[in-house]
């Protein structure tokens, strides 16, 4: 029998979209074959353990493109993490200058490097403010000017599950001809979408997040008819491809693959999207249960915990991410009992997206942070709601 | 005993250009193997695709717009 929900002998994960925990066991096989079995540097030399490696990066990268709606499994481009992918086009797309626009949801991972651009010189970015968390496409389109290269949208908020209106804006940009990067951290493998139809030019993902591949995994995907000679690397160096030549390949996704990928994450990775495709439902149940599980949590947590806050609406909560303060109590404070006392995991403070807390009327205190995952029960919920009872009754006695 | 001579070999410019080609041909149900570039042939790229030379303008069309196709040579 397992034991009950929050005892020391089982810990209670409510930390999903920093990283998803546990990880599908078919991921952690897959990263052990890989290291056990493989091992070859994939893409670098003809031999079989090479070969093998290849295999599995290309399978990797087989999946995220099916997934995200992409024929010509070319277009994906693996990078360390979401960050890493955000900077790559944001980087890549904005060397030379040029105006960019972004909402007033972002994380850190786009709006740092958007501003140090901007604080280097010949970059200038314009941040549309997102009442309630979502951004007006009008007021949107009224940011873009003729000059504008790049808009930046985060899809969903890593802090209170809000989603942009991503299919609005990208109407728009397409009509002004303006690139659209969509921020998919913490949307890839949980709210389906379909570069064929869908009009974004790149999607930035994690892999370690709703994919349940390993950390150190993440990418961009292009979209077929996006331009990639407008997107600068990042990086140059060795690719396995075009050996002869002193200059980077100008093809993908060499271009941006310089250096020896991360294979064993990129196996764990492509079991996670085989995992989410062997789920009923695949994508779409994964947003339905997260969905559901979040508004199980917040009905509960109205009716029972004193003094609960939570500052997003819960009609726009989308990707069973929420956050919530109670009355007169230090997030840090919330998240330290949740951990010593309960055994609950979560994230207390800014969630590296300032920008999103000021919209949102949290900043600088910052907020307590549930993020559910496929594996969380409502069981756990419940528990969870009575330790938040409990802590909140530990305020009200001073 | 099948002569060396009754194969080709398809060279990409990269290792993924050549898996994709890999499942060009598989799903059309082309015969092919993944094989290490022979010494002989200079390319770069450490893998190329064995086709049987008679099937050598059926792949060239079909692969020929794929990028990074280089070229088929014998074997």
């Amino acid at each position: 029998m397992n034991p009950p929900a929050g005892t020391p002998d089982k810990l209670i994960y409510f930390d999903n979209a920093a990283t998803t925990f546990p990880k599908p066991q078919a991921v952690v096989d897959a990263v052990v074959d890989y290291m056990t079995r493989i091992g070859g540097n994939p893409g670098r030399s003809g031999h079989q353990l090479s070969i093998d490696a290849g295999e599995i990066v290309f399978s990797a990268r087989e999946a995220v493109a099916s997934l995200f709606g992409v024929t010509n499994p070319m277009r994906v481009i693996f990078c360390s993490n979401a960050t890493d992918a955000l900077n790559l086009a944001i980087q890549g797309m904005l060397h030379d200058g040029g105006h960019a626009v972004t909402t007033a949801m972002e994380h850190n991972s786009t709006i740092r490097p958007l501003r140090e651009l901007e604080r280097r010189g010949g970059v200038e970015v314009t941040v549309v403010p997102s009442p309630g968390g979502v951004v007006d496409p009008a007021d949107f389109e009224k940011a873009l000017r003729s000059d504008t290269r790049l808009a930046v949208v985060n899809h969903a908020s890593n802090a209170f599950g809000i989603i942009q209106p991503l299919g609005a804006i990208g109407d728009i940009c397409r009509r002004r001809g303006v690139v659209l990067l969509a921020d998919c951290a913490q949307t890839a493998g949980l709210v389906p979408i379909d570069m064929k139809k869908d009009p974004v030019d790149i999607i930035a993902f994690a892999g370690h997040k709703g994919l349940y591949g390993p950390t150190g995994t993440g990418g961009l995907l292009l979209s077929e008819g996006f331009d990639h000679g407008m997107m600068r690397p990042l990086k140059y160096g060795g690719t396995g491809s075009s050996s002869d030549s002193v200059y980077q390949p100008d093809f993908l996704p060499d271009m941006y693959e310089s250096g020896t990928l991360n294979a064993a994450g990129l196996s764990g990775l492509c079991a996670g999207i085989k995992y989410i495709f062997s789920l009923q439902e695949g994508v779409r149940g994964i947003h339905l249960r997260k969905k559901d599980l979040a508004a199980y949590f917040l009905a509960r947590a109205e009716e029972r915990v004193r003094g609960f806050d939570p500052p997003a609406s819960a009609s726009l909560v989308e990707t069973g991410v929420i956050s919530f303060n109670i009355e007169g109590m230090e997030p840090s404070d919330v998240a330290y009992h949740l951990s010593d006392r309960y055994n609950i995991m979560c994230r207390a403070g800014l969630h590296c997206a300032p920008m999103a807390h000021r919209t949102m009327g949290t900043f600088p205190e910052g907020a307590v942070r549930f993020s559910f995952g496929v594996f969380n029960t409502k069981d756990e919920i419940d528990y969870a709601i009575s330790a938040l009872e409990e802590i909140s009754a530990m305020k009200e006695a001073g | 005993m099948i002569l060396q001579n009754s194969y080709r070999v398809v060279l990409f410019k990269s290792v993924n250009q050549t898996m994709w080609a890999e499942k060009i041909l598989r799903e059309k149900g082309i015969p092919h193997k993944l094989i290490p570039v022979p010494r002989q042939i200079s390319s770069d790229c450490g893998v190329c695709l064995r086709v049987e030379s008679g099937q050598e303008e059926h792949v060239r069309n079909v692969l020929v717009n794929v990028e990074g196709f280089m070229e088929i040579v014998p074997l």
